[in-house]
């Protein structure tokens, strides 16, 4: 037997469809509506999609909220304008993840700003960049951080060991973001309805579970971290629903494989050393969120490249047509933005939703045909067009 | 980015940083092991062992059915060939 054979495994997802086609009509009775329940990170909402899973549940009795769980989504566009000015300084090697060359700033993206001349060089880690700064002492190099809890102690690490081996000339753009805020920005949505969440997985690996406790005291949502597995995402749901019928309402743990009660140590540990909260922190979509971001403690200053230097830090609105913000806080799906498959395609993002494969507008892109929803019938033959 | 792709630790290259060798799919790339090892669990002690690597750092130890199942996961979802692309040419 292959070991996905367990996850995999029809019978075991039928049970686990039948129990939730038992208990959440009920409840979605009671509302007045489906239940409502988000996966906070954009790994699960390719999973949801690749396999159909939507397909499976009872339908108006329950329903996937695409969460805002993928940095690239929620870049706002000012700050991509940073990156581009900070590339185009001729003393500056701009170095980033592949996924954030194409997200669009007012004055286009990174990939653009490449191809006109900019040093901007795609690496797989933060290491890469430091290596690239050791080789050359003459420039200086920027890494552009980016990502939520996940990324954040690599970036930590990497300014310590550049402390440590005496680098001079590299320094963070730093861009890191976090999830409990977020969620907690979204359950302060007045026009909100969501019910429960799934929660990440890999932040929760390095966070642990106690950071969601508000989520269950404060808001009486439920929430169960969950894997990435097909059947891992039909277990946590269930596991929700169960709370919701039971009248529970616990932070649960469906990931255990590799989620600790308190998260990794040694990785809390580095991201304390070296970030602090922001007061604010900017998202596309989302507007000003509080205590969302961090930035480079003071003792770091050395490594940080928005003191290092000058960059034009304004705020840009998202373009008006995009409908992004709607989207991540649950009010409208993706194929109901008035661009969606239109002006804004994978090919031609105009949203930064668009733009990553974790994102909700991408997947319902790519995986249109196998999602049949009451969507528009134009942007339907568009999604149908996608291999 | 955010997700981790498994891969094994088959040497030790720099005990002061913590940094090990690691087999992902056939390519061998230098990690950062700082989040898996302690006084208890030390770097020379991590060669054999199963971890899930993000961006260049092992974030978590996971067994070897744990490392299969997040793999095939990873290739059925078109994810895995691009990430290892990026770790090669990285």
């Amino acid at each position: 037997m292959r070991y996905t054979d367990e996850f995999r495994d029809p019978i075991k997802a039928r049970a686990l469809v039948a129990q939730i086609a038992r208990h959440a009509p009920p409840l979605a009775q009671r509302l007045g509506r489906p239940l409502q329940i988000m996966e906070v990170c954009g790994g699960h909402t390719h999973t949801i999609f690749r396999y159909g899973l939507k397909a499976m549940l009872p339908e108006d009795a329950v329903e996937f909220v695409h969460g805002p769980g993928c940095p690239v989504c929620v870049l706002p566009m000012g700050r991509v304008d940073d990156c581009i000015a900070l590339a185009r300084d001729p003393a500056v090697i701009f170095t980033t993840f592949g996924d954030a060359m194409r997200v669009p700033g007012s004055q286009g993206s990174l990939m653009q700003a490449k191809a006109t001349g900019a040093d901007v060089r795609m690496v797989y880690s933060p290491l890469d960049a430091l290596r690239i700064a050791h080789d050359h002492p003459e420039r200086e190099v920027v890494f552009f951080a980016l990502g939520f809890e996940t990324t954040m102690p690599s970036t930590a690490l990497t300014v310590l060991q550049a402390r440590r081996d005496g680098i001079r000339n590299f320094s963070l753009f730093c861009n890191h973001i976090t999830i409990p805020a977020t969620l907690r920005a979204i359950l302060d949505t007045p026009d909100l309805c969501l019910d429960g969440f799934l929660g990440p997985g890999h932040v929760s690996m390095v966070i642990g579970n106690r950071p969601y406790e508000f989520i269950v005291e404060r808001y009486h949502r439920p929430i169960v971290v969950s894997g990435f597995e097909p059947l891992d995402l039909l277990q946590s749901l269930w596991m929700v629903i169960r709370q919701l019928a039971e009248g529970r309402c616990e932070v649960e743990n469906q990931y255990t494989r590799v989620v600790p009660e308190e998260g990794n140590a040694a990785a809390l540990a580095a991201v304390h050393e070296v970030f602090e909260l922001r007061e604010f922190f900017e998202w596309r979509g989302l507007g000003s969120i509080e205590q969302s971001g961090v930035r480079v403690r003071e003792e770091f200053a050395s490594f940080d490249a928005e003191r290092k230097f000058r960059m034009p830090n304004l705020k840009v609105a998202d373009p008006q047509a995009c409908q992004c913000g709607d989207v991540l806080k649950g009010l409208i799906k993706p194929h109901q933005c008035r661009v969606f498959g239109t002006a804004c395609t994978p090919e031609m993002p105009l949203g930064a939703l668009m733009v990553s494969s974790e994102g909700a507008c991408a997947a319902y892109h790519r995986y249109g045909r196998l999602n049949p929803g009451p969507p528009r019938p134009e942007t339907v033959a568009m999604a149908g067009a996608q291999p | 980015m955010c997700l981790g792709i498994p891969g094994r630790i088959v040497a030790i290259s720099d005990v002061r940083n913590k940094l090990g060798l690691v087999d992902v799919c056939g390519v061998r790339r230098q990690v950062n092991l700082a989040c898996v090892v302690d006084e208890r669990h030390t770097v020379a002690s991590c060669v054999g062992e199963w971890v899930l690597v993000h961006v260049g750092f092992a974030m978590s130890r996971i067994d070897e059915r744990e490392a299969a199942l997040t793999l095939e996961l990873l290739c059925e979802l078109g994810e895995a060939q691009s990430e290892i692309k990026s770790m090669r040419t990285g």
